[in-house]
């Protein structure tokens, strides 16, 4: 039951209709009315919400208002406040970020043989991979194949994305889903061991390999047990502040802070990997975000300061499903095997106004027309949403599925008195997943040498709209592939013996004459959630 | 006027509005989180939280991005918890009974108080799920241990000292790597593209990436989507 009237009203509207709407297959949209919807409504062309950038790599490159600060902000540290001819740590390999993507690298380069090190500001497994519901993409059954999973990926990404990048993807996938299984990970099996798969949006295959709802999850207390099993050195609550290079201007290190106590550090390393994840805690355009609290860009400030250039940095994904209601939950995802297994989009009337499994930035716009232009949407204290038919999941597949399929779903909202086998939800689009990051080729390295990228924080692998699964699929498949390519660098590289931060003033200076300097520290680190009095 | 509920965070009272969770709670008394605050969503465990509400004996254990404050609730985040992990390699044990015993010996101290059951965020049996492993059924265990996310309260509270999330990750890892039946149509494929039978295919799409999206395009937008 809602606690407001009025929605447990509505919801009878919902209820009503739910027999026919189940049996609708709504059309989809053609290309034209994609595109001529997203130009409307996607957040990702609201020109007023950007801003081109005057200094670094992507000079002239509009980028959202609140990363260009972050991006044009002020170093947290100067070249003077650290001794950098006595590192506190010396490593192979250097992994900045402890979610799927760090994770993966780290077991890789260990596996080859090298000294690999994560440094993360949170601990290792706090993450937006620990959060990933749905599951994840391979075409590993005999009615797909890696090209049918290529043309939707680059066809979902609007033919934007880096074709060799997308190569890469769905080549690796299966073996991928292999690596995880063997390493322990369940997935959703038949009895005989058949993969149990379903649709995300914009895929044309049932390709979507599940842990339940807790997929990212099972994935990421697996590797993280495994990081530790190999001993790994694990450094928790300490961020990478500022990239160290050396006289030739490649990287060799980074300036690492202690959350706690704010001591400085250096880390000492032959190649480094920047797997620091999104941005959805910068709460682009005043959305929610369904992302972990340490989702602030940081690596994107890391590499961009020391030259690694950016790539489609202005899009955003705004999941369609976030939570709108009620408040504690508010921007929490609400995974979209929810409409995979069945449950459609309705509106204030109870009709169906799309057919559910459009790609992510289609269905937000689509949601966000239903809520503004079209006004149909259903207004609570928090801003409007539409009705996502829960029950109508158990109308289709029988009692008991929501329990098996969609625990974390069922609890969630559980915890608040709403039940989701038998009320439908109110949903609203909420910030995601950060499309673009720093440019990698297919070996994960950036624009400076010995600096590699894997994760969130890269891009050019999804375009400019990534497909539902191919994010946990992207840290596992770059993740690997980056830990790999580094270790394999880090044994044709010496310890650099120069280190300098001298990119700092540098950058410093370009910022004054470009007149753009700002007094924002960053990287961000964390959010500021603590109220001011 | 916002209703204003009394809490009491680490013993000191703060005045804050219904309708918070902890998490949001401790955020608007002004505290500027490092621990105990990862995912906000339920599922990484780091902000397992022990809470009683004021006149009260039951103790409760809690995620805080995920509960409501109540009227006089004492709040004790837990924000890290010396859980035992004991360390493996995963391709050289089996799944037998042999394994727990060796890695996780004090789940046999086990002195059935259920504490542990209570104590549990996620409202899982935990103490059915030590009773599985104990029997060496890691099937069962995973699935009764499988929405767990670690915080470690149902360790706290635990008197033989047993590390329950770590023996149900060795439970999970277990059943997935051993015992749930193997993917065939899985080893088929990856079997396949490593014979490069995918190869050609796959340099003609990427050349079209280049050369030709248009026809990309095309093929996107006819593709059929399987049912
Ligand atoms: S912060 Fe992750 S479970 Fe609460």
């Amino acid at each position: 039951m809602y606690k407001i009237d009025k929605l447990n009203e509505l919801a009878k509207v919902v209820a009503e209709k739910r027999a026919a709407n189940a049996d609708l297959e709504p059309t989809r949209m053609t290309a034209e009315e994609k595109d001529a919807l997203l130009a409307e409504f996607h957040p990702d062309y609201k020109d007023g919400e950007f801003t081109v950038l005057s200094a670094g790599v992507n000079k002239g490159d509009k980028v959202p208002t609140q990363l260009a600060e972050l991006l044009q902000g002020s170093s947290r540290i100067s070249a003077s406040d650290v001794d950098l001819s006595a590192p506190d740590f010396d490593t192979d390999v250097l992994i900045i970020g402890g979610g799927g993507a760090g994770a993966s690298a780290a077991i890789e380069a260990d596996e080859a043989g090298v000294k690999a090190m994560i440094v993360t500001k949170l601990r290792i497994g706090d993450a937006n991979t620990m959060m990933a519901e749905g599951g994840i993409q391979a075409a590993d059954k005999p009615n797909d194949s890696p090209a049918i999973h290529f043309i939707d990926a680059f066809g979902g990404g609007h033919f934007a994305a880096k074709p060799e990048l997308v190569n890469k993807l769905v080549t690796k996938a299966p073996e991928a889903i292999q690596w995880l299984n063997k390493l322990g990970v369940e997935f959703d099996k038949e009895e005989d061991g058949t993969m149990v798969t379903t649709h995300g949006g914009g895929t044309s295959r049932k390709r979507m390999h599940a842990a339940k709802d807790y997929s990212g999850a099972e994935i990421m207390r697996t590797l993280r047990d495994e990081v530790i099993n190999r001993g790994i050195p694990v450094i928790d609550f300490t961020a990478a502040v500022e990239i160290i290079l050396d006289e030739n201007g490649k990287a060799a290190g980074a300036v690492l802070m202690n959350m706690e106590t704010k001591e400085l550090l250096v880390a000492r390393a032959k190649t480094v990997i920047i797997a620091t994840g999104g941005a959805g805690r910068l709460h682009y355009q005043g959305f929610p975000t369904s992302n972990h609290y340490g989702a602030t860009a940081d690596g994107l400030v890391l590499g961009y300061r020391v030259g690694a250039s950016l790539l489609y940095a202005d899009t955003l994904q705004y999941h369609p499903t976030g939570t709108g209601y009620p408040e504690q939950i508010f921007g929490a995802l609400v995974t979209e095997k929810v409409r995979s297994l069945g449950a459609k989009l309705v509106n204030i009337n109870g009709d169906v106004f799309m057919h559910p499994l459009e790609t992510r930035d289609v269905t937000a716009a689509s949601i966000i027309r239903e809520c503004t232009a079209r006004d149909k949407g259903i207004e609570t204290n928090l801003g409007k949403a539409v009705w996502l038919d829960t029950p109508m999941i158990e109308y289709k597949h029988g009692e008991g599925t929501i329990e098996k399929r969609i625990p974390a779903m069922l609890r969630m909202f559980g915890k608040y008195g709403i039940d989701i086998r038998k009320e439908p939800i109110l949903v609203y689009p909420t910030l995601h997943y950060q499309n673009g990051g720093l440019n990698i080729n297919v070996d994960c390295s950036t624009d400076v040498e010995n600096l590699y990228a894997a994760g969130e924080v890269a891009g050019g692998i999804h375009g400019r709209n990534r497909l539902m699964g191919n994010s946990l699929l992207d840290v596992i498949v770059f993740g690997r592939n980056a830990g790999m390519c580094a270790a394999e660098k880090a044994k044709g590289v010496n310890t650099p013996d120069k280190l300098t931060l001298n990119h700092i003033e540098k950058f410093n200076t370009e910022l004054e004459s470009a007149g753009v300097k700002n007094e924002t520290a960053s990287p961000m680190l964390l959010p500021h959630y603590a109220r001011k009095k | 006027m916002e209703n204003m509920l009394n809490i009491y965070l680490f013993g000191k009272k703060y005045q804050v509005p219904s309708g918070l969770t902890i998490m949001t709670a401790m955020e608007y008394a002004g505290y500027e989180l490092v621990r105990g605050c990862g995912c906000r969503n339920g599922f990484c465990g780091a902000c397992a939280t022990i809470y009683r509400i004021k006149g009260e004996s039951q103790l409760h254990g809690c995620l805080a991005c995920q509960t409501e404050i109540e009227e006089g609730m004492y709040v004790a985040t837990l924000p890290f918890f010396p859980l035992e992990k004991r360390v493996y390699e995963i391709n050289e044990i089996k799944p037998d009974m042999q394994v727990m015993m060796q890695l996780y010996p004090e789940i046999y101290s086990c002195i059935g108080c259920n504490a542990c059951t209570k104590a549990c965020t996620q409202e899982l049996n935990v103490m059915q799920y030590i009773a599985y492993a104990q029997r060496g059924e890691y099937e069962k265990c995973a699935e009764e241990s499988f929405d767990c996310v670690m915080c470690g309260v149902c360790s706290s509270r635990c008197p033989a000292g047993i590390s329950h999330p770590q023996v149900a990750m060795l439970a999970r890892r277990l059943n997935g790597k051993y015992i749930a039946p193997e993917c065939e149509h899985l080893a088929d494929r990856v079997n396949e593209i490593n014979e490069g039978i995918y190869d050609e295919k796959m340099a003609e799409l990427m050349s079209k990436a280049v050369d030709s999206v248009q026809e990309l395009k095309d093929m996107y937008n006819h593709r059929d989507i399987e049912k």
